[in-house]
């Protein structure tokens, strides 16, 4: 019973969703907002589950004196200044953790993406070989679209970058993207009905129980 | 305007505004340090970043989802504008609660339920929503008059010709029930090098929308922050 009824509640909650899609009807128009918000509800639970695995790893650590452990503290500590703040003077434009937001969480992310240029960049300057069509024709296509993005392709007089990446970007580059998103469509479609009809049970797995 | 609630705009004289310039250059600063080499100062602000990334998350969700979405409704219904508690939240904040038994050693099955009731209502909603969206309008849009092959607004023909036969080939290299020989095998052919060129493209876009980030760190250095240590090197905002 431990795996059928979570199978069960999934069939039924996937059916109700199948349905009220094609029925205009009030009751489910309204019920489908509902159950939205009760996915809110259940995924903000699921982050304390997040959380509590965060925490998990960290204090591991500083119990067992691994190495770097003093980083550890930092993160444990940087988490519970936030949060106080959060909970306390709320989340709103002008508090504390508004400040602490934009001033440390903001300038972090950015940076951090940033570093991915170098990075990037390294990483093409040491694999990207031209020894096939396919490997000239990604390089060419990559050079083309970063110079249709930058102004120095402005003074160049013999073609228009930025005409020929916005091109490349809406007819091939789409073809070869609507392939994918099809075969992606189909994929989505199956997987969901496996898991509606309770082929698919990954999601339902540990934690025991077997189908008992 | 009133001053908002745990605001302070200056510590021992210094403007929040300088401190809060200087921490995020510091910060900014500790993580380029990564480019000459791990190191502590890049450490420490990793893992400050991961404190503070998660406890934001946590915050917002406190105020924007609990608060408004479950305890006021059931318990100060008052605040919620309304007369009486609705009590259909109780399901979703029961689920909640059980997604927490994966913490109960020998009653992680306790979790299944929720996770099923989500996993259920995603599936059934991503059936239709993803053939209406990935499907139909993506062949809608892939459909499109071949003729005249040259319009006044350029070579329209031309490119939806491209277009279908691009994603037919790109669909002929995934098709793995035939054997990839004769017309099929030059289909896929064709197919690979749409690919290459979808791929390359978004390899570009990626790479510049880095670099993007990149000039808006080192602009912020240079016209934000050093101009508060007396280093004006010209550009916006400076004469």
């Amino acid at each position: 019973m431990r795996l059928q009824i979570p199978i069960a509640i999934g069939f039924l909650a996937g059916f109700f969703m199948l349905v009220q899609f094609f029925v205009p009807h009030q009751f489910f128009q309204q019920s489908y907002l509902e159950l939205f918000d009760w996915v809110k509800i259940i995924g903000a639970f699921a982050l304390v589950l997040g959380l509590g695995s965060l925490f998990r790893t960290h204090i591991d650590k500083i119990r067992n004196r691994r190495p770097d452990h003093i980083y550890s503290f930092v993160t444990l500590i940087s988490f519970a200044v936030m949060f106080v703040f959060g909970i306390v003077y709320g989340v709103k434009p002008h508090t504390s953790f508004d400040w602490l937001f934009k001033n440390v969480q903001t300038p972090l992310e950015a940076t951090v993406f940033s570093l991915l240029a170098f990075f990037m960049a390294s990483a093409a300057y040491r694999t990207f070989r031209a020894r096939s069509v396919e490997a000239t024709l990604l390089l060419t296509v990559a050079v083309i679209v970063m110079l249709g993005r930058v102004p120095i392709s402005d003074y160049v007089s013999f073609v228009d970058f930025h005409e020929a990446s916005e091109w490349i970007m809406s007819v091939p580059g789409m073809a070869a993207k609507r392939g994918i998103l099809l075969g992606v469509a189909l994929g989505v479609v199956a997987t969901a009905l496996r898991i509606l009809l309770g082929i698919e049970r990954s999601h339902l797995g540990g934690g025991g129980g077997g189908s008992s | 305007m009133p001053e908002a609630a745990g605001e302070i705009n200056a510590i021992w004289g210094v403007s929040t505004e300088v401190i809060g310039l200087w921490l995020a250059a510091l910060l900014t600063l500790a993580i380029y340090s990564f480019l000459y080499g791990d190191n502590p100062v890049y450490k420490l602000a990793e893992h400050i970043f991961v404190g503070i990334s998660a406890a934001y998350g946590a915050g917002i969700v406190y105020h924007q989802v609990l608060i408004p979405e479950l305890i006021n409704p059931l318990f100060r219904p008052a605040l919620a504008g309304q007369d009486v508690p609705k009590y259909s939240l109780i399901i979703p904040g029961l689920l909640g609660l059980m997604v927490l038994g994966r913490f109960l050693r020998g009653h992680e099955w306790i979790s299944r339920w929720p996770i099923a009731f989500v996993m259920g209502l995603g599936a059934g909603l991503s059936i239709p929503r993803s053939m209406q969206s990935l499907v139909l309008l993506q062949m809608h849009g892939t459909m499109q008059p071949v003729w005249p092959l040259v319009t006044a607004e350029g070579w329209v023909g031309v490119d939806n010709i491209l277009m279908i036969a691009g994603v037919i080939c790109t669909l002929a290299y995934f098709y793995f029930s035939l054997p990839h020989r004769g017309v099929m095998g030059g289909m896929s052919r064709v197919g690979i090098w749409f690919l290459m060129i979808g791929f390359g493209a978004g390899f570009g876009n990626t790479v510049m929308a880095r670099i993007s980030l990149l000039i808006g760190r080192i602009q912020f250095l240079i016209y934000d922050w050093l101009p508060t240590i007396g280093i004006h090197l010209g550009g916006p905002g400076v004469g």
